[in-house]
C-alpha cells in the first residue's frame, strides 16, 4: 500500500467541507487539501436544505437578537461565546457567498432579500427560493473547482481515523471504484461529514446521513457531546419523511388539527392571527414557534385524538392556500413541486399533511469554538460537530450559517495546526491501514456461518430509536432502547453480505454505515437515559422540568469496552443568564 | 376457491434490471425481479426493496430521495429519469426495464462514470469571474430580481446527467461539452455579477460539438429541474456568432 499525503484532509464534501477547503484556499495556496468524500460533493444532504440561512443584515434586526434568539431557542444549552462568534461572523459568510455567485432572492432594489423563521424576533433569513441549501451547495462546489491546491476523492469511503502518539495523522477510506482501503496522511484533518437522521425510521434525511464522522471520532476517543438533543421538524410529508420547509409558515401557512383549528394557540405559544392580518405571521409566536415546541405540541394532539389518522401514521395539516398561486410559486416553488409529486396534491388548492420528522441532530463531535477536537490534529464543522451553538434545540435556518462559519474556522484552525506539524509516521500509519484492511476483510468478506442481515438490523435499530429515544422519553422506554441497541451490536458480528466483490459494492459501504450508526445510536440513547430534566428537544415525561442546578452541563458520551461513560461539562453563560423560553407574547 | 376469497394475492410488479460487474463477468446481463407494487412507489422503492430484501448485490446510487441530489438518474424503459421520481403507477402492470443512463461508461449495474463531466464543469470555469472586484466588508452585489431571473433557470441544474443520456451528439462525441455543462456555462454568462464569458466562450467553441447540435431538444424535454439545455446551447451559439465567431472567420465583418 503506498501513503498519500496532504497536508490538510477533509472528510465530507458538503457545505462545511467544502467551505473548509476554500477558505484554506484563501488562507494559504501552497498548503495541499484532500477532500474525501464518500458521494460527489454536490450529493451531500447540505442539497436538501430549503428554507434558508440566518445572518443580520437589516437595519431593524441587531447582533444581539440573534444571540438572543439561538440561545432562547436552545433552552440555554448553546455556549454563549459560541453563539456570540457565530452571529457576529454570519453576514460576513453570507456576503461572501454571494460574492461566489449563490442566487440570493433580492428585493426590487437589488439588495438581498430576508423572510422570518421559527423562533426569530426579526426577519433574518436568507434565502434562494426555497432552495437554498441546494444553491448554497454548488456555488460552493462551483467556486471549488477553481482551487489547484484542492483533491477530491470523490466516493471514497473514510473507515478509520490514522492516530500516531496521540494526534490524528490522517484516515484509511474504501475507494469504492477499486475496492480498495488506501491510507491518506494529513497533519490535520477536519471532520464535515453531517448528522445521523437515518438512526431513526422517519427522517426527513438523505440516506447517506449515517452519523459516519461522529462514530469516526467516538471509535478514537473523542467524546460526543449533547448526542440526547434530537430536532423532529414539524412538518415533513407522512410516509417519505420529506421536508415540507418552514418556510411555508414563515411565508404564512398555518397549522391546523382535524377540526380545522389552529392548535398551536393551546400549546403557550400566543394567540392566532387571521391570515389576512398585516401582523400575520407574528413572529416567535403560534406557526413561528421553535421546532421543538411544535412537535411536542403535536404529539399532545394526537394524544386528545385531534389528529387525522393515515396510512402512514397520524398527520394534521399545513395550509397554504391562502398565500395564492402566485406567491405559493415565486416563495416556495419547491413545497409545490413536492406535494405534487409525492402527495399527489397541490397545495394552491389543498391542505398539506404533515407530522413532525426526525430533522437534525444537535449533538455531535466535542469541539471548541475553532472547530478543535480533543485529539490534536482532528477538527470537526457543521451538523457532525457540536461547538455548540443550538443546544437543545435549533434555530431553523442556523444550520447552513454554521456550515460556513464554522467550515471556515476550522479550516483556519488546521491551517496553523498543521504548520506545527513535523513529519508524519509513515510506516506507522500503512502499518495501521493494513490492519484496517485485515479487519474489513475478515468481518465481511470471509465465509462465515453469519445469519443476520443489514436490513433487519437496520430496521432494528431505527425502531428502537423511535419508540425509546423519540419526542418524549421516560427511564423505562430509553432502558429497552439501551438494551436493544447492546443487542443489535452483538448480532451486527454476525452480519452475512452477499456482496463480495471489490467493485462499488455498496453493501460493504451499507454495512459500514449501519455499524456506525449502531455506535451513534447508542451514544444517544446512554445521554438521554443519563439526562434527568426536560429542556428543549429532549423531553423525560418522568422528569418534566427544567434543572439548571444539575443540568445546565453539557454531556459527553465517552466509548468504553461496555456502555458509554457520560461526564458533563459547564455551558458558557456570557450576557445571558439562564431564563425561561416565553413565546407568543406580543 | 373459497380460502382464497379473503386473501388477495398481493399485487406485485416485474423489473427487469441491467447488471454488470465487469470484474467477475464478461458481459452485461439482465435479472428480473418481483417486488410488491405499490401505488406511492417510485422505482428507487423498488430497488430499495430489491437491495435490502432479495439481493443484496445490485448496485446503483441514490440519496436525497426527492429529486435534488441528482444520484439515482437512470433509463426506465429507454427514457432517462430520476428513479426517486418516476412512479410505479405510472408502468404498471407492465414489467419495468432499468438500465444505467446511455452513453455514459459502465462502472458495475447502475453505476456510471461521470468524471468527465466533473473536468468540462473546471473547463469552462462553473463559477462567478466577478465582473469588478468587490471587498466582501462593503456588502453585497445589487442584483435586481430581474437580472436574476436571466440566468436562475440555468442555475436549478442538479448535475443529474439524465440531458446527456439524451443527447445524440455526446452519443457520438463523448468530449462534447454537453448540456448541462454549456447550461452552467450560460448560468454564469447571464449572471450580471460575472464577466467571463469570454474566457468560457473559448472552451465552449473549442469543439465542433455545439455546431452538430441540432436542437432536437431531447436534453431540455428530458430536464427534471426545467432548466432547458437546449435553450442555453441556442443562445450561447447566437452570442458566439456574433461576437467570438465572427472575429475569428469573418474579421472583416466586425
Amino acid at each position: 500500500m503506498e501513503l498519500i499525503s496532504h497536508d490538510i484532509l477533509i472528510v465530507g464534501g458538503g457545505g462545511a467541507g467544502l467551505r473548509a477547503a476554500i477558505a484554506i484556499g484563501e488562507e494559504n495556496p501552497d498548503l495541499t487539501v484532500g477532500v474525501i468524500s464518500k458521494v460527489y460533493p454536490m450529493r451531500s444532504h447540505t442539497v436538501s436544505a430549503e428554507g434558508g440561512a440566518a445572518a443580520v443584515i437589516k437595519p431593524n434586526d441587531s447582533l444581539d437578537n440573534h444571540c438572543y434568539d439561538t440561545i432562547s431557542g436552545a433552552d440555554w444549552m448553546a455556549d454563549q461565546d459560541a453563539v456570540e462568534l457565530f452571529v457576529d461572523e454570519a453576514p460576513r459568510e453570507m456576503v461572501q457567498l454571494e460574492h461566489w455567485g449563490c442566487p440570493w432572492s433580492r428585493e426590487p432594489d437589488g439588495s438581498v432579500a430576508v423572510r422570518p423563521f421559527g423562533g426569530m424576533k426579526v426577519e433574518r433569513t436568507w434565502f434562494a427560493a426555497d432552495k437554498t441549501g441546494f444553491h448554497m451547495l454548488h456555488a460552493l462546489f462551483q467556486t471549488a473547482l477553481k482551487y489547484n491546491n484542492v483533491t477530491r476523492y470523490d466516493e471514497w469511503f473514510a473507515t478509520k481515523l490514522l492516530v500516531h502518539d496521540g494526534t490524528c495523522q490522517g484516515v484509511t477510506a474504501l475507494e469504492l471504484r477499486t475496492g480498495q482501503i488506501r491510507a491518506i496522511a494529513g497533519k490535520a484533518t477536519i471532520l464535515c461529514t453531517g448528522g445521523a437522521g437515518r438512526i431513526f425510521p422517519f427522517t426527513t434525511n438523505a440516506a447517506i446521513k449515517t452519523g459516519d464522522g461522529m462514530s469516526l471520532a467516538y471509535r478514537a476517543g473523542v467524546p460526543l457531546k449533547d448526542m440526547e438533543f434530537v430536532q423532529y421538524h414539524p412538518t415533513g410529508l407522512p410516509g417519505t419523511g420529506i421536508l415540507i420547509t418552514e418556510a411555508s409558515r414563515g411565508e404564512g401557512g398555518i397549522l391546523v388539527n382535524k377540526d380545522g383549528d389552529r392548535y398551536l394557540q393551546n400549546y403557550e405559544l400566543g394567540e392566532p392571527l387571521d391570515v389576512n392580518d398585516p401582523e400575520h405571521p407574528r413572529k416567535r409566536a403560534m406557526e413561528l414557534g421553535p421546532r421543538d415546541r411544535l412537535s411536542q405540541a403535536f404529539v399532545q394532539e394526537r394524544q386528545q385524538g385531534r389528529t387525522i389518522q393515515g396510512p402512514y401514521g397520524d398527520y394534521v395539516h399545513l395550509d397554504v392556500r391562502h398565500m395564492g398561486e402566485k406567491k405559493i410559486n415565486k416563495k416556495i416553488p419547491f413545497v409545490r413541486e413536492l406535494c405534487r409529486n409525492y402527495a399527489g396534491i397541490d397545495p394552491v388548492h389543498e391542505l398539506i399533511p404533515v407530522r413532525p420528522v426526525v430533522h437534525y441532530v444537535m449533538g455531535g463531535v466535542h469541539t471548541n469554538i475553532d472547530g478543535e477536537t480533543p485529539l490534536p490534529g482532528l477538527l470537526a464543522a457543521g451538523e457532525c460537530a457540536c461547538v455548540s451553538i443550538n443546544g437543545a434545540n435549533r434555530l431553523g435556518s442556523n444550520s447552513l450559517t454554521e456550515l460556513l462559519v464554522f467550515g471556515a474556522r476550522a479550516a483556519r484552525a488546521a491551517v496553523c495546526f498543521s504548520a506545527q506539524t513535523g513529519t508524519l509516521a509513515t510506516e506507522e500509519l500503512l502499518a495501521q491501514a493494513g490492519q484496517e484492511q485485515q479487519r474489513i476483510r475478515k468481518q465481511f468478506f470471509e465465509p462465515s456461518s453469519g445469519t443476520e442481515t443489514i436490513a433487519q438490523i437496520r430496521l432494528e435499530l431505527t425502531e428502537a430509536m423511535e419508540d425509546g429515544a423519540g419526542i418524549y422519553r421516560t427511564a423505562d422506554s430509553l432502558t429497552t432502547t439501551c438494551d436493544n441497541i447492546r443487542h443489535l451490536k452483538e448480532r451486527f458480528k454476525n452480519v452475512e453480505l452477499a456482496d463480495h466483490s471489490l467493485t462499488f459494492n455498496t453493501e460493504l459501504t451499507t454495512a459500514l454505515e449501519l455499524e456506525y450508526m449502531l455506535d451513534v445510536a447508542e451514544a444517544l440513547a446512554h445521554s438521554a437515559s443519563a439526562r434527568t430534566e426536560s429542556r428543549g428537544s429532549h423531553q423525560r415525561t418522568d422528569y418534566p422540568e427544567r434543572d439548571d442546578e444539575r443540568f445546565l452541563k453539557h454531556s459527553l458520551a465517552y466509548q468504553t469496552d461496555g456502555d458509554p461513560r457520560i461526564e458533563y461539562l459547564d455551558v458558557v453563560i456570557t450576557r445571558w443568564p439562564p431564563g425561561e423560553r416565553h413565546y407568543g407574547s406580543k | 376457491m373459497a380460502a382464497n376469497e379473503n386473501s388477495q394475492p398481493e399485487a406485485t410488479i416485474s423489473l427487469e434490471v441491467f447488471r454488470y460487474c465487469p470484474e467477475q463477468e464478461d458481459e452485461p446481463r439482465f435479472q428480473t425481479y418481483e417486488v410488491p407494487y405499490r401505488e406511492d412507489w417510485v422505482v428507487l422503492d423498488a430497488l430499495n426493496y430489491i437491495k435490502d430484501k432479495i439481493d443484496g448485490s445490485l448496485t446503483y446510487r441514490w440519496s436525497c430521495r426527492m429529486g435534488v441530489c441528482g444520484s439515482c438518474g437512470m433509463m426506465v424503459n429507454g427514457e432517462p429519469k430520476l428513479t426517486c421520481a418516476a412512479f410505479l403507477r405510472d408502468y404498471h402492470p407492465a414489467l419495468i426495464r432499468v438500465e444505467p443512463l446511455s452513453y455514459f461508461p459502465v462502472i458495475r449495474d447502475l453505476v456510471i462514470n461521470m468524471e468527465g463531466f466533473l473536468d468540462k464543469l473546471t473547463e469552462v470555469k462553473a463559477w462567478l469571474v466577478p465582473k469588478e472586484e468587490k471587498p466582501v466588508s462593503e456588502g453585497e452585489y445589487l442584483q435586481t430580481p430581474a437580472e436574476l431571473a436571466k440566468y436562475k433557470d440555468f442555475s436549478m441544474c442538479i448535475n443529474c446527467m439524465l440531458c446527456y443520456s439524451a443527447c445524440p451528439v455526446f452519443g457520438h462525441h463523448e468530449e462534447f461539452l454537453g448540456p448541462a455543462v454549456i447550461a452552467l456555462a450560460q448560468r454564469y454568462n447571464l449572471d450580471s455579477r460575472d464577466g467571463g464569458a469570454d474566457e468560457r466562450a473559448e472552451a465552449i467553441f473549442s469543439h465542433e460539438g455545439i455546431w452538430e447540435c441540432t436542437f432536437v431538444g431531447d436534453c431540455s424535454r428530458v430536464c427534471p429541474k426545467n432548466v432547458d439545455p437546449a435553450g442555453a446551447i441556442q443562445q450561447a451559439k447566437v452570442t458566439a456568432t456574433k461576437d467570438f465567431y465572427r472575429s475569428v472567420l469573418v474579421p472583416w465583418g466586425k
